[in-house]
């Protein structure tokens, strides 16, 4: 294989910059000393991270995104593991439909999602309430946690539960003991992917949300379209660190490079 | 194998997607035909809306020219965004799988890692990199000669292009990345040793090649650009519309919902048929390379 040549390189780095460049700036402008929006000159301050502190709107509405991202990808692979079990072993009839429907809020337009559950929610006499965004976040996190339960599923190897059956073993036994702990990997990473996916929508849950059930994503985004602040890019900045653990975690149980190889597709 | 047996492999499938089945048909399919619904529904500044079948968002949308304006805008946006990803993300991925394992593996984390992260938090990062009090993309351009007075970024259609394609450019170099996969490196060493120089081998190996890729990333950054909601919120301020924007407009502003679920409904059949079509002709031309 021919390496790179220098004008490549050139480009590469070009790229790179471009492409870290925005984040850098929130996070490098959040530790601005100054009471303006500033590259940190003359050195590094905590005052923006401790201002947070004074604007319970936004530590409520944190608390309101973790609650609703763990509880909506929990709740999602629910309904995820014993479809994505059906889908990876049995072959039957309308199993491409299946898959189609379940994956279909990957192409859908998150703006019309966000119309169809303001509709929907309002007319049940559910608009605005947290339970209205678990199922709201419910569907738009299924694809990721379906996803990856089903790459588990189907590179599993069955000869071990035939094993686990001609010992004995039935139904929830031999899911609890066998099955589930031969996906788990991939049901954490479905977790992990479907949380992080919950916890920085903003399209959607901007219908949803009113005030009380605003997530982190939506009080940000009402914030900037007054003002920018260095306030918001602290907040940004924690945004981005809770994002990175997510990412760890992911790394750790499944190799980052695989869950996002899986998430180019999204659109065929 | 018993007739129970046999059974229960035809049932059980079908018992273990019924709560999803059951979950997607009534809080998805279901509203989704309710917002279809609405879009036919009557809307007044006092009575609200009233659950009649009047064609009149619909005729409102195709006659008044301000509608037209606003949807040629999304997709001439969603157009230059798809050619920036396409015409800087392709040769990325090139690059970076001609790297070598260590370095391969980091970049590729530093080039994909942004998709994950908050689409608000990276536009924030747009928005401080054009405005402010100092204007550091300005800034930098000039200094470097390539402009000579400042290009207005903010609340333009060249901004919301830039910063819409930072978003979407991680699609792209995914796309093309896995068509770099499915490429054997042997035939570019054929190509070397038959006396090609390095653009031809672009131009004739390469480049037919990951076309595939380069095409369908184009149909995911094209759909998600044209639906996009944040960054032409936030870097297009209030008076620049997309159809997002002004369905969301109408919907929490001016509440005017049969008319903002019109736009909606729209933008969805726009949509479907541009990504169902292409994907069709990519087929169809390629069908060699996907089988």
């Amino acid at each position: 294989m021919s390496r790179n040549g220098p004008l490549a390189l050139i480009f590469h780095t070009i790229f790179v910059i471009v492409m870290v460049a925005p984040i850098l700036v929130v996070c490098l402008v959040a530790f601005t000393p100054e009471g303006f929006l500033s590259l940190p000159t003359n050195g590094f301050s905590l005052r923006w991270f401790r201002a947070i502190g004074n604007y319970p709107e936004f530590i409520h509405a944190f608390w309101v995104s973790l609650g609703l991202g763990a509880l909506s990808s929990f709740v999602a692979l629910l309904f995820a593991v014993p479809a994505a079990l059906a889908i990876a072993r049995y072959r039957f009839r309308g199993r491409d439909a299946l898959a189609a429907l379940f994956l279909s809020p990957l192409m859908i337009p998150h703006v019309v999602l966000g119309i169809a559950f303001l509709r929907f929610f309002t007319s049940a006499g559910l608009g605005g309430s947290f339970a209205a965004l678990i199922i709201a976040h419910v569907i738009i996190v299924f694809p990721f946690a379906l996803r990856l339960t089903l790459a588990a599923a189907t590179g599993m190897d069955l000869s071990i539960e035939m094993a686990a059956v001609s010992l004995g073993a039935g139904g929830w036994t031999l899911f609890r003991r066998v099955t589930l702990p031969l996906i788990l990997p991939g049901v954490i990473s479905g977790w992990a992917l479907a949380f992080i996916q919950s916890f920085d929508d903003l399209t959607m849950t901007v219908f949803l949300a009113a005030p009380g059930t605003e997530t982190l994503p939506v009080r940000m985004f009402l914030y900037i379209q007054d003002n920018i602040d260095p306030l918001v890019t602290s907040v940004s900045a924690c945004v981005i660190a809770v994002t990175m653990t997510a990412l760890i975690l992911l790394d750790r149980f499944y190799g980052l490079d695989r869950v996002l190889a899986g998430k180019g597709d999204t659109g065929r | 194998m018993s007739t129970a047996a046999e059974e229960r492999g035809v049932r059980a499938p079908w018992a273990l997607t019924a709560p999803a089945l059951m979950l997607f048909v009534g809080v998805l399919l279901i509203p989704l035909a309710m917002t279809v619904m609405l879009s036919f529904h009557d809307w007044g500044q006092y009575k609200g809306i009233e659950p009649v079948f009047i064609l009149k968002n619909w005729y409102e949308i195709v006659t008044d020219p301000y509608y037209a304006e606003m949807f040629w805008r999304t997709f001439r946006i969603a157009l230059l965004t798809t050619l920036l990803t396409a015409v800087l993300g392709a040769p990325e991925a090139y690059i970076l799988n001609r790297m070598s394992g260590r370095w391969k593996s980091v970049f590729l984390l530093v080039v994909l890692g942004p998709l994950l992260i908050s689409v608000v938090a990276r536009t924030l990062g747009w928005a401080l990199l054009f405005g402010g009090n100092n204007g550091l993309v300005n800034k930098l351009l000039m200094s470097a000669g390539v402009i000579r007075a400042p290009i207005p970024f903010m609340f333009t259609e060249t901004g919301m292009v830039v910063a819409l394609a930072h978003v979407m450019m991680p699609f792209m170099v995914l796309s093309v990345w896995a068509a770099l996969q499915r490429l054997d490196p042997q035939i570019e060493n054929a190509a070397l040793s038959l006396g090609a120089g390095p653009v031809t081998i672009i131009r004739r190996i390469i480049m037919p090649q990951i076309m595939p890729g380069v095409l369908s990333g184009a149909i995911i950054v094209f759909s998600l650009s044209a639906s996009a909601f944040a960054t032409p919120a936030i870097i297009g301020g209030r008076r620049l519309k997309v159809a997002a924007t002004l369905a969301y407009d109408e919907f929490l502003n001016t509440l005017n919902w049969p008319l903002g679920a019109a736009v909606a409904t729209l933008l969805l059949a726009a949509l479907v048929l541009i990504v169902v079509g292409s994907n069709a002709l990519i087929e169809r031309r390629y069908a060699e390379v996907f089988r």
